[in-house]
């Protein structure tokens, strides 16, 4: 009965709404790169840099907004020399998202090991806090879940509304889609399919440090190593799950963060089960969900196949 | 300016490529240690003692190399095929656990142990990989995520298990396993250090896998899935029984990985008890490019690289992350360099 009284407390809706945050922008990053036709397994290390370079700014004194900008130009960056090895030089989209992730994620250890003297626990920073708006928040029930939540959780869910418009509505959304399933068409059309390519994957990389700077700047209030913990991996299972839509996505990263939360409660009401056990939730639904779509999965056709002009 | 396939790769670029891969990631990195304030030329000498300066330290060094060489080639059996197998670490760790786990109460001497003990760990990673290949197989689930998101299952599996079932009442501050019996411990190679025989082993992998590529029907046959798998279907090779197989292969070399640190190093699993050798394996086969022999050099490389960054760590105060900076460098270096390897630019 305690496990099922979990669901009627606020707390877990408005905890589902903020662990979805950092997925949320994973998952629309990867997307956006992956409808252009370029699979980035560098999320893992982005989010991780993102997390580091955001939550460095703001410690060394900056803006938490600051913070955020400097995460996304950081991903960008990361971003970008996944582009240029994929594009332009048509190299493993595999092995190098997986270099970039390992760069990433080394250099965000190095630097900030290099440039934060660490004590016995980690240095905190000053982070976003829940902002009620003014009226909303007072609902009964809805309130506190939906109208009580940090800044950055407004800017996500924002995002997968510009995101879907911008991919279902806009000439530049039909050329990202178009260079992900068919390139040599968009090439026809004039346009130059690398630099569309190239663009996806920076602002996509820009978007998945964002969700690791909301790790540090408002779930936590430090960095320290492995603090991503799959949860780029975990992005690329969602966007499967969602056949490449925004508005998809945006459910499963819901769902899943409705696991995660559930779960976390559920480890102080049941008892004789290890913790460990519902830690795997998470990472179990993931590979059940990839499963469960696979088969029906609209992939976008001309993804992972590096583009190469006049070559067929 | 275009690329061009080349029909042949000549063996100079072959051997050249890594040496300039490498050369490239360090001169970058060199750059990181010289923004900490220290002259990257020393740092690189501190490091070359750390791995090599003294016996015990070579010693060391090629302890580390042990399991990288065996992940390394996990890796590049199963990229050979265009089987994306990330899931190296998660395969070391059970076939550590069920080393330890069998290890600690086998009734039979240790002659006959040992072998039965390395089996199991490599049937413990063979099974483990066999489910994402199953599942690429059966519902085209792309492996790669799924053998990651396994990678996070079987360590905190490995947690539940030593802080529960497995917990060794005997040791004190970070939970580990019980040990593996006595009479199941690696003799050592050299007195006196940590280098026991399972170098050999590793290196007898190595040579095996070299045979079974480039002496057997199965070797060609999975070359041929990974060079062009519709063209392979076409000549008749099943590739769902070529890839079941590469998996198997693949998953049984990163779960010996695993058994050998135990037997050799460890006798009782922890889960900080690999710095990421399932991971560095990929790196590993990528410096090889992908060769046996290839795969044995760039791990002893890699391993110099960990162990001497450790050391100059010590000496200087530069980050011991530099090790990590260094090696994933050399993984993207080496992707560019193999490209000039099999493509060359035509104006």
């Amino acid at each position: 009965m305690e496990a099922f009284d979990l669901l009627l407390n606020t707390s877990l809706w408005a905890a589902v709404l903020r662990i979805a945050t950092p997925l949320i922008f994973g998952v629309l990053g990867a997307l956006l790169c992956e409808r252009s036709g370029v699979l980035n397994l560098g999320i893992e290390g982005i989010m991780t840099m993102g997390a580091m370079t955001g939550w460095l700014t703001v410690y060394m004194g900056g803006d938490l907004w600051i913070g955020l900008l400097v995460a996304a130009l950081s991903g960008g960056l990361m971003g970008l020399l996944h582009a240029m090895l994929t594009v332009p030089l048509g190299l493993s989209q595999h092995v190098s998202g997986l270099g970039i992730t390992l760069f990433a994620s080394a250099l965000s250890y190095y630097l900030y090991r290099l440039i934060v003297v660490v004590g016995d626990l980690p240095p905190t920073i000053e982070p976003f806090r829940p902002v009620n708006i003014p009226i909303l928040s007072e609902l009964p029930f809805l309130g506190p879940i939906l109208f009580s939540q940090a800044m950055p959780t407004y800017l996500a869910l924002g995002a997968v509304v510009v995101m879907a418009y911008l991919l279902a509505r806009t000439p530049l959304g039909l050329a990202i889609r178009m260079t992900g399933e068919n390139p040599h068409a968009v090439e026809a059309q004039g346009l130059d399919p690398m630099r569309i390519r190239i663009g996806a994957v920076v602002a996509g990389s820009a978007l998945m440090a964002l969700g690791g700077a909301f790790l540090t700047t408002a779930a936590f209030n430090s960095f320290f190593p492995e603090m991503v913990q799959g949860r780029g991996w975990i992005c690329i299972a969602l966007v499967v799950f969602a056949s490449w839509r925004p508005g998809k996505a945006l459910i499963g990263a819901l769902l899943f963060a409705f696991f995660d939360a559930y779960q976390l409660r559920l480890q102080t009401v049941v008892e004789d089960v290890p913790y460990q056990l519902f830690l795997m939730a998470p990472y179990f639904l993931s590979i059940g969900a990839l499963v469960l779509v696979a088969r029906r999965a609209k992939v976008p056709e001309a993804l992972m196949t590096p583009y190469r002009r006049g070559e067929r | 300016m275009r690329l061009e396939r080349r029909a042949q790769v000549p063996l100079h670029l072959v051997i050249v490529a890594p040496l300039v891969a490498v050369a490239v990631a360090l001169f970058l990195a060199g750059g990181l240690i010289a923004v900490a304030g220290v002259n990257p030329f020393g740092a690189y000498a501190e490091m070359l003692r750390g791995a090599l300066g003294s016996r015990l330290s070579v010693t060391e060094m090629l302890t580390r190399a042990t399991p990288l060489i065996l992940t390394g080639l996990a890796a590049a059996v199963a990229f050979r095929a265009r089987l994306w197998n990330i899931g190296g670490e998660g395969q070391f760790f059970v076939g550590a656990l069920v080393t330890a786990w069998i290890g600690h109460s086998l009734p039979v001497p240790g002659p006959i142990g040992i072998p039965i003990l390395m089996v199991a760990g490599m049937a413990a990673g063979a099974l483990l990989l066999a489910v994402p290949a199953y599942l690429r197989l059966r519902f085209s689930v792309d492996e790669v995520v799924t053998t990651l998101l396994l990678n996070f299952i079987v360590i905190l599996f490995v947690g539940m298990m030593i802080e529960g079932p497995l917990r060794d009442p005997l040791a004190f501050g970070w939970p580990s396993s019980v040990p593996v019996d006595g009479d199941f411990r690696l003799p050592d190679l050299v007195p006196r250090t940590r280098l026991h025989i399972g170098f050999l082993f590793a290196l007898a992998a190595a040579g095996a896998i070299w045979l079974i590529l480039a002496r057997t029907v199965f070797g060609t046959e999975t070359r041929a899935a990974g060079l062009n798998a519709s063209a392979a279907a076409f000549a008749g090779i099943s590739l769902p029984r070529t890839l079941m197989g590469v998996a198997l292969l693949s998953g049984a070399l990163a779960g010996l990985a695993g058994s050998v640190e135990v037997l050799g190093v460890t006798a009782g699993v922890t889960t900080t008890m690999s710095p990421g050798f399932g991971y560095a394996g990929i790196v590993v086969a990528m410096l090889a490019a992908l060769h046996p022999a290839g795969v044995v050099a760039a791990a002893i490389f890699v391993a110099t690289v960990f162990v001497g960054a450790d050391a100059m760590s010590r000496v200087t105060g530069v980050p011991s992350f530099i090790a990590d900076v260094v090696v994933a460098l050399c993984l993207l270096t080496m992707l560019v360099a193999l490209m000039f390897t099999t493509y060359r630019v035509r104006r």
